[in-house]
């Protein structure tokens, strides 16, 4: 009992922190916007953690934090190995070969509207299907292991970044490719110096839509046949064994690739796009 | 006409391209039965034999229409090896996940808007979970609610608004943003209590950007209703024939639940897409 009313009093003493730190103003709110976020996910772990103790429920069902943090400890090697199976190999391969397969193909189609307008309803209707369903198809194709997990994530990433792709391509307005044709600017010139950096705010957008389903597609391919490693695969054999310590771990670390990922991409369309008025400082 | 052709194009290049692949994929396994059995085989008789492999690595488009003409429209919908039936199966977990999620997501939104520390705390933690693959925990949702007792449709349900929830957060937080301020202090000359605030500024100004969301969350949905449905032990729905499927090599079976599936996500964005028309429509916010 006493676990479960100290998380809530806990949980209860930092709610009404936040509360009155949202209320606050004045100097240091930069650091009040990343203290309350950060005060809420902690005092939701202090409540998991008392609740689960307290109720005494079963960590068949439910794992306290501390043990999820025990489990990282020590099966360190065991997480690695399969960060790098799945998230290395599978997802960011994957990701490289599918955006730049989309990219050259909006650049390839941008002469012809003809191919446009039959693409753009096309793939939009894709973007829009559950295409992780091609996994088992692809597994058989490609084997087991991580090239089958790459080609699911090649054909999910695709058509969103070409989507986006064709829609920054044709962002620049008249005015502007009148100026350069004005300096007698060849088709490369100008979509080298003007068209490409005016598509890259539109590409990124579609970039970081295909950051999470990269990771999405290489574990749940997994869930079709992998060798004896990777993410998807310890998390449905550790459910299978009841080790839900372990699959959280997984868990934990499948969101910390996934942000991680997202945040280099982020940071990378910061430096790339630092003109564009969505990433200027007000 | 001028939007249609290029479509019906593209459509056309890509059943080509699919032919084209069908003959090149299946030729190695049909030149082996032909080896075995001695014989040779000419150029007609090989794509003849590519297209009507029991387990061809990729199955033909018209076997897949074939297949899905004798699971839809020649067994009864009530049999397991219905199409429409598993459809069904798993139509329902998506709607009623939908329906949760985004409904919950819509409250949360509307607490954020109204308490500052709510959007301080709880905001960045929604956005940044956009970024996490959510669907991995899918299978551990299952288990852990069959071995609570929960079994059939809800744990899919619970999978499906999960994912629903998030998109729509996001997307109506903006929309109940979305008034100026200029709006906002017309509003308060009119001395407007909160409420009316909510229900007559507010709420309608949140339609497109709640529609917009809607669109992205069923898609979402669905896809969680079928990932949900591939862990071991399930035996009904789309995911199921996926799976099973790909147990048995049955590939026509595989191709003809994506297709299925595929439908379904269509008939689903659409139909959402066709309800935000109208509702725009009487709201005059059409474009």
């Amino acid at each position: 009992m006493i676990w479960v009313a100290g998380s809530v009093l806990v949980w209860l003493a930092a709610t009404a922190a936040n509360l009155a730190l949202a209320r606050a103003t004045g100097p240091g709110d930069r650091w009040r916007r990343l203290a309350i976020p950060a005060l809420f996910g902690l005092a939701l772990l202090v409540l998991w953690e008392g609740l689960v103790r307290g109720l005494g429920v079963s960590p068949v069902i439910l794992p306290p934090p501390s043990a999820i943090a025990a489990r990282i400890a020590v099966s360190g090697d065991i997480l690695w190995t399969d960060f790098l199976q799945t998230i290395l190999k599978g997802a960011l391969s994957g990701w490289l070969i599918g955006c730049g397969a989309a990219v050259l193909t909006a650049i390839a189609i941008d002469r012809s509207p003809f191919l446009q307008r039959g693409l753009l309803p096309v793939g939009n209707f894709v973007a829009a299907l559950p295409v992780v369903g091609i996994a088992p198809i692809l597994v058989m194709w490609f084997g087991f292991d991580w090239q089958s997990k790459a080609a699911v994530v090649v054909v999910m990433v695709f058509f969103p970044v070409l989507v986006n792709m064709v829609a920054g391509l044709a962002a620049t307005d008249a005015m502007q490719r009148d100026l350069m044709a004005t300096w007698n600017a060849s088709y490369g010139q100008a979509l080298w110096k003007l068209r490409l950096p005016a598509a890259l705010p539109f590409l990124f957008n579609g970039l970081k839509i295909a950051t999470t389903l990269a990771l999405i597609g290489a574990i749940v391919a997994e869930f079709f046949g992998s060798p004896t490693r990777g993410m998807g695969f310890r998390i449905s054999t550790a459910v299978g064994q009841l080790a839900l310590d372990l699959v959280w771990a997984e868990i934990a670390v499948a969101a910390l690739a996934g942000t991680g990922f997202y945040g280099l991409v982020t940071l990378l369309e910061r430096r790339l796009t630092f003109w564009h008025p969505s990433q200027r400082r007000s | 006409m001028t939007r249609l052709l290029p479509v019906l194009t593209v459509v056309g290049a890509i059943l080509l391209l699919w032919y084209a692949a069908t003959v090149w994929l299946n030729a190695p396994w049909a030149r082996d039965q032909a080896a075995r059995a001695e014989a040779t085989l000419t150029l007609p008789a090989l794509v003849a034999d590519t297209m009507t492999q029991d387990r061809p690595v990729l199955p033909a488009p018209h076997q897949v229409g074939a297949e899905l003409w004798k699971t839809v429209a020649a067994t009864k919908v009530t049999s397991k090896r219905s199409l429409v039936w598993h459809g069904w199966v798993t139509l329902s977990a998506t709607a009623v996940g939908f329906l949760l999620g985004s409904g919950a997501g819509i409250l949360l939104a509307i607490g954020i808007v109204h308490s500052r520390a709510m959007d301080l705390s709880v905001m960045p933690w929604a956005v940044a979970s956009q970024t996490i693959p959510i669907l991995a925990i899918a299978p551990m949702v299952i288990v852990v609610l069959a071995s609570v007792g929960v079994t059939g449709l809800l744990p899919k349900a619970v999978i499906a608004g999960w994912l629903s929830f998030f998109p729509v957060v996001v997307g109506m937080v903006k929309g109940l943003r979305a008034p100026d301020a200029m709006q906002i202090d017309q509003m308060r000359t009119w001395t407007a209590t909160p409420g009316q605030m909510f229900w007559k500024l507010r709420l309608p100004a949140s339609v497109p950007w709640l529609f917009a969301s809607l669109k992205v969350s069923v898609a979402a949905a669905l896809v969680g209703t079928i990932v949900g449905e591939l862990p071991a032990g399930a035996t009904a729905g789309l995911g199921a024939r996926l799976l099973s499927g790909s147990y048995y090599g049955q590939t026509v079976q595989i191709w003809a639940a994506l297709v299925a599936a595929a439908v379904l996500a269509a008939a689903l964005v659409g139909l959402v897409g066709l309800i935000e028309r109208r509702a725009l429509r009487r709201m005059g916010m059409a474009r």
